[in-house]
């Protein structure tokens, strides 16, 4: 039944498990689920304190050692890292200072206004014109429209504190990853080096790092903005690695052969080729900057993520859910923008009729503009802030209608909550918790050496081992138990919806509209409907990993199914398949591998949301961080955020290891 | 008949070597050096036991100045490897490279930049455009890198650009352009800075047959105008006869015959190559000299003909004529050419 094969060469094990071993471990698995207590001993259910390594112990002594005794010669590490701190708070002041406040001279309350912050309306109109410049008239009706519902709703200040952190982050995300990217694309041992840290900063839950940064760096939106760059920088790493690996060599041999230098031919040849596929780096430094409003608030960031933060707290939803929408639509018009300088190139043609708006004149409009702005704003308040008089609010209705659909189908909405709790959250849970450790790290092992052979096993049992050692066992099992549900169930409605996108086309394109939109809204912004709708708890926690962690499935099983040559679908037809065989036979198997790789990215989003749901009372991981994070605890917020990047890569492991596999046996890789 | 049939092409005279390369050998695996240094000369069995691939395997070749040299080779021959090695693009694992008498390989990397900026030029398959940069951009990119200013060395990319049949394109981006349109740009980059050396690796092999064509006339005649000494990489057996002064001809790595066309198809070295040749339009390469019969015993001659004088030229005359013609050269009579020699040729047989 189960044989440890050589599998090709000598030097791979691999485990040939068949079905029958697999039913035989679920079976297994459902004894220790059911069976009596006791029979299981305590140990194997949780590692008796004795044998735990108190590595978050260790982790918070050595960052209080880093924090009160470290030092460089005269100076000490913090003074280092706060010396830092302040080194960035300039151009931060300076973007704040012409965005929202305005420039002060002298300090605190006795300070004098010298000139208002940029108008308002010149900021839109200034966006407006870029808009235009890069992507014509109907971006810059979008732009405009969503730059006016800042001002119209009232969250103009909070938004343009969030815009200048953001344009100060970005750039710094954006060179700070092409320059590592470029680094590992020179030096293959730089890379080796990065790629694991790059994962690790993937996979560790923001949260886990926001504790050393407060201490390093102080409270305050320069800490939030460092976290930010943490944050938003890996993505540019690995597309630029990935943007210059994809030059095609005959473009290097040129340049060679053209005799640049190194240098010449970084900065000439391989950059400049290569800068669409940089420019989607670009874009998700952006995104990511964005999607961490919120998450950057809590250590001082201010602006729009506070107002969402503190009327989730105050269960405000109309107030919150407004400024949410303040940060999607902010989102939205960058987005759009960056995409349209990215593709601008492209469509900028030699013998293209329509006038583009010359770089000088729009920069020096736009500055005298502001000038002008910033010199009339003092006397004129209308000028510098938009008038409170023409604010609208909808604050109002939300809570009405929160309240109406509460009053009208709370039993309904109640009912299904508790069925689908009882009926499948308890149940999977407590076979989850059931499970010995001992029995999980084997079972782990068995797939590791059955997908990818020993090294693979070793590692995924590693990282296993990790979580049992360090004492989060049973917390790990929730978040498993949370997320794994979340996962299926995003699976069963998104592989289904996949493949309906992928074999009609106008279905795609409405659907495509809505993911694209999902995946602008930043994390927290899903809470806010879900806590409205069923409270808090792990119902609620559910829904909103689900819905968050739902589009890449979507997405890549759309276009799995699409890219499926369409000479094997040809083939299927003329070979006389009903549509149903050439579904399941054709398209499904060899769309499999994207599919994985979507399942994938759902379980990376998945957890990363698990996180921020500890906010709506989960008891996992997430909950773990979070509690590290209010009670300033950086062992255990690291500890606990390193065992959930732990389970992100046995799972993305795992199911790399499943996809080259399949990948093989169709042909598809070597 | 005063003047004698068939013009007078014939070789080129035999300039001094340009390139020459001496047991050049890339092996692609684990401590391929190591290995060539232990056993200089390993047969396949040896490789494949060391898990090593034999791209190009003991590698010899000279190219005159002046001379249009083809590599000819299927797919995986190591054609490509073997060019990229001449250019030092890739670094051979064992072998010397003599450019203009000094050894390429012991070349520091800023000499080799002054060679690439200076002497040599180098046309790419996918043509290998900045994608970034207009066709003028282009064109003058070899001269930006070195440093040359822009009025200088756009001037200089616009008579290039010219000289293809570019004008009016200067300001166009590479996606704008069809194949044959890139790779004329490719072609007017790697000129821009006037090199000695030239290199075309498989130029027209991406293109349709019909621009093909029209691109070999375009190359030969830039050629006539030019004079450099090309190194042109092909898989097409009749792109190469209609291009080469001669031939190298590898399979698996190895150079298994260097010849002109006509030495090729009247002498192939091994079947492999006589395969190759089988499907040649002779008439339009093999020389009177090549096919010519004793001339003794014959009193009446209906004219004279050079030896070096194709086939396909003279056909039409000496198939007009019941007698046969006497090949000629300095006075002095080599044979003689009738209507049976030519038919031969014409309907294939030797």
């Amino acid at each position: 039944m189960v044989t440890a094969t050589a599998a090709r060469s000598p030097k791979r094990f691999r485990l040939r498990a068949g079905p029958p071993f697999w039913m035989a471990a679920l079976a297994l698995s459902f004894f220790f689920a059911y069976a009596p207590r006791g029979l299981v001993p305590r140990w194997a259910l949780r590692l008796p304190r004795d044998f735990e390594i108190p590595l978050d112990r260790y982790l918070s002594q050595w960052m209080d050692w880093l924090v009160t005794q470290a030092s460089f010669g005269p100076f000490t590490f913090k003074d280092t890292t706060r010396g830092f701190a302040w080194l960035m708070d300039w151009p931060l002041a300076l973007a704040k200072s012409v965005l929202v406040t305005g420039f002060m001279l002298g300090q605190g309350s006795a300070a004098e206004q010298l000139t208002a912050p940029v108008s308002w309306a010149a900021v839109i109109l200034f966006a407006g014109l870029l808009a235009a410049r890069f992507g014509g008239a109907r971006l810059a009706v979008l732009v405009v429209g969503c730059f006016a519902y800042l001002a119209l709703f009232g969250q103009w200040p909070s938004a343009m504190v969030t815009l200048s952190s953001i344009l100060i982050a970005v750039p710094f995300g954006v060179v700070g990853g092409l320059l590592l990217g470029i680094g590992g694309f020179r030096s293959p041992r730089f890379e080796r080096l990065l790629i694991p840290i790059l994962d690790v900063m993937q996979t560790v839950p923001v949260f886990a790092y926001l504790v050393p940064i407060l201490f390093l760096f102080g409270f305050g939106p320069v800490a939030a903005m460092i976290a930010t760059i943490i944050y938003a920088l890996p993505p540019m790493v690995r597309v630029t690695l990935l943007a210059l690996r994809r030059v095609p060599s005959e473009i290097t041999e040129f340049g060679r052969m053209a005799g640049c230098t190194r240098r010449q031919l970084l900065w000439k040849v391989l950059v400049p080729a290569s800068r669409p596929a940089l420019m989607v780096g670009v874009n998700q430094v952006i995104m990511l900057s964005l999607n961490m409003v919120i998450i950057a608030s809590m250590i001082g960031a201010g602006g729009l993520g506070y107002d969402v933060l503190a009327s989730l707290r105050r269960l405000d939803i109309g107030r919150g859910l407004e400024a949410g929408v303040a940060i999607t639509v902010l989102a939205i018009a960058l987005d759009r923008l960056s995409q349209a300088a990215a593709t601008r190139g492209e469509r900028l043609r030699h013998d293209m009729g329509r006038r583009v708006i010359d770089r000088g004149w729009l920069l020096t409009a736009a500055g005298l503009l502001a000038l002008a702005t910033m010199a009339i704003g003092r006397d004129v308040p209308a000028v510098a802030s938009y008038p409170e008089a023409f604010e609208v609010s909808t604050a109002s209705y939300w809570a009405a209608l929160v309240k109406w659909i509460n009053v009208n189908f709370f039993d309904q909405l109640e009912a299904f909550k508790t069925f689908l709790v009882l009926n499948l959250l308890v149940p999977v849970k407590r076979f989850l918790l059931a499970q010995p450790w001992p029995w999980v790290v084997v079972l782990l092992a068995a797939l590791g050496l059955r997908l990818g052979g020993l090294r693979l096993a070793l590692t995924v049992t590693g990282f296993a081992m990790f979580i049992v050692l360090t004492g989060f066992w049973t917390k790990a099992m929730i978040t498993v138990y949370l997320c794994g549900l979340a996962v299926v169930i995003a699976a069963l409605v998104g592989i289904p919806l996949g493949i309906a996108c992928g074999l009609s086309e106008r279905l795609w394109r409405v659907v495509q509209g809505v993911i694209d939109t999902l995946q602008t809204l930043p994390s927290f912004v899903y809470l806010i409907p879900v806590v409205m709708l069923f409270r808090v708890g792990d119902f609620a926690a559910m829904i909103a990993v689900i819905l968050y962690a739902v589009a890449p499935v979507i997405r890549y099983t759309a276009h799995g199914i699409r890219s499926v040559p369409s000479q094997l679908v040809e083939a299927g037809i003329t070979s006389g398949c009903t549509p149903r065989q050439l579904l399941f036979k054709i398209r499904l198997p060899l769309a499999l591998p994207e599919i994985l790789l979507g399942i994938n990215q759902t379980i990376m989003l998945a957890l990363s949301m698990l996180v921020i749901t500890a906010l709506v009372g989960t008891r996992d991981l997430g909950q773990e961080v979070y509690i590290a994070l209010t009670k300033a605890d950086v062992g255990q917020g690291l500890v606990a955020g390193l065992c959930v990047a732990a389970i992100a890569m046995i799972a993305d492991r795992l199911i790399g290891a499943g996809t080259t596999h399949i990948k093989q046996r169709l042909g598809l890789a070597s | 008949m005063d003047r004698p049939v068939g013009s007078p092409t014939g070789e080129r005279p035999a300039g001094e070597i340009k390139l020459a390369c001496r047991h050049v050998w890339k092996l692609f695996g684990p401590r391929a050096e190591q290995f060539l240094r232990d056993n200089p000369r390993p047969d396949e069995e040896d490789l494949r036991r060391a898990g090593l691939v034999p791209a190009v395997v003991d590698a010899d070749l000279e190219v005159r100045a002046g001379e249009i040299f083809v590599i000819m080779g299927l797919s995986g021959s190591g054609k490509s490897t073997l060019v990229r090695c001449l250019s030092r693009l890739i670094e051979p694992t064992a072998g010397q490279i003599f450019f203009e008498g000094r050894d390429l390989l012991r070349m520091r990397e800023r000499e080799m930049i002054e060679i690439r900026r200076h002497k040599m030029g180098m046309v790419f398959q996918h043509f290998a455009l900045l994608p970034h940069l207009t066709v003028l951009g282009n064109v003058a990119f070899p001269l930006e890198v070195q440093g040359v200013d822009r009025a200088t060395r756009e001037r200089r990319a616009m008579e290039m650009i010219e000289l293809v049949g570019l004008r009016g394109r200067e300001n166009y981006f590479p996606r704008e352009l069809s194949g044959g349109q890139q790779q004329r740009v490719g072609i007017a980059r790697s000129l821009a800075v006037g090199p000695e050396l030239w290199f075309l690796d498989e130029p027209f092999s991406a293109l349709d047959p019909l621009i093909r064509r029209e691109m070999q006339n375009e190359f030969l005649r830039l050629q006539g105008m030019l004079e450099k000494t090309i190194v042109f990489i092909t898989h097409d057996f009749d792109e190469a006869v209609r291009l080469a002064d001669r031939i190298a001809i590898m399979q698996d790595g190895r150079i298994v015959q260097i010849g002109t066309p006509e030495e090729l198809i009247l002498a192939p070295a091994t079947p492999y190559v006589a395969e190759f040749t089988a499907d040649a339009p002779r008439a339009k390469i093999l020389t009177a000299r090549a096919v010519m019969v004793p001339a003794d015993g014959i009193r009446e001659f209906a004219g004279e003909i050079l030896p070096q004088a194709r086939i396909a030229e003279i056909a039409p005359a000496v198939l007009a004529d019941s007698r046969p013609f006497a090949v000629v050269e300095d006075g002095r009579l080599l044979g003689a050419v009738d209507r049976e020699v030519v038919l031969r040729v014409l309907v294939g047989g030797r």
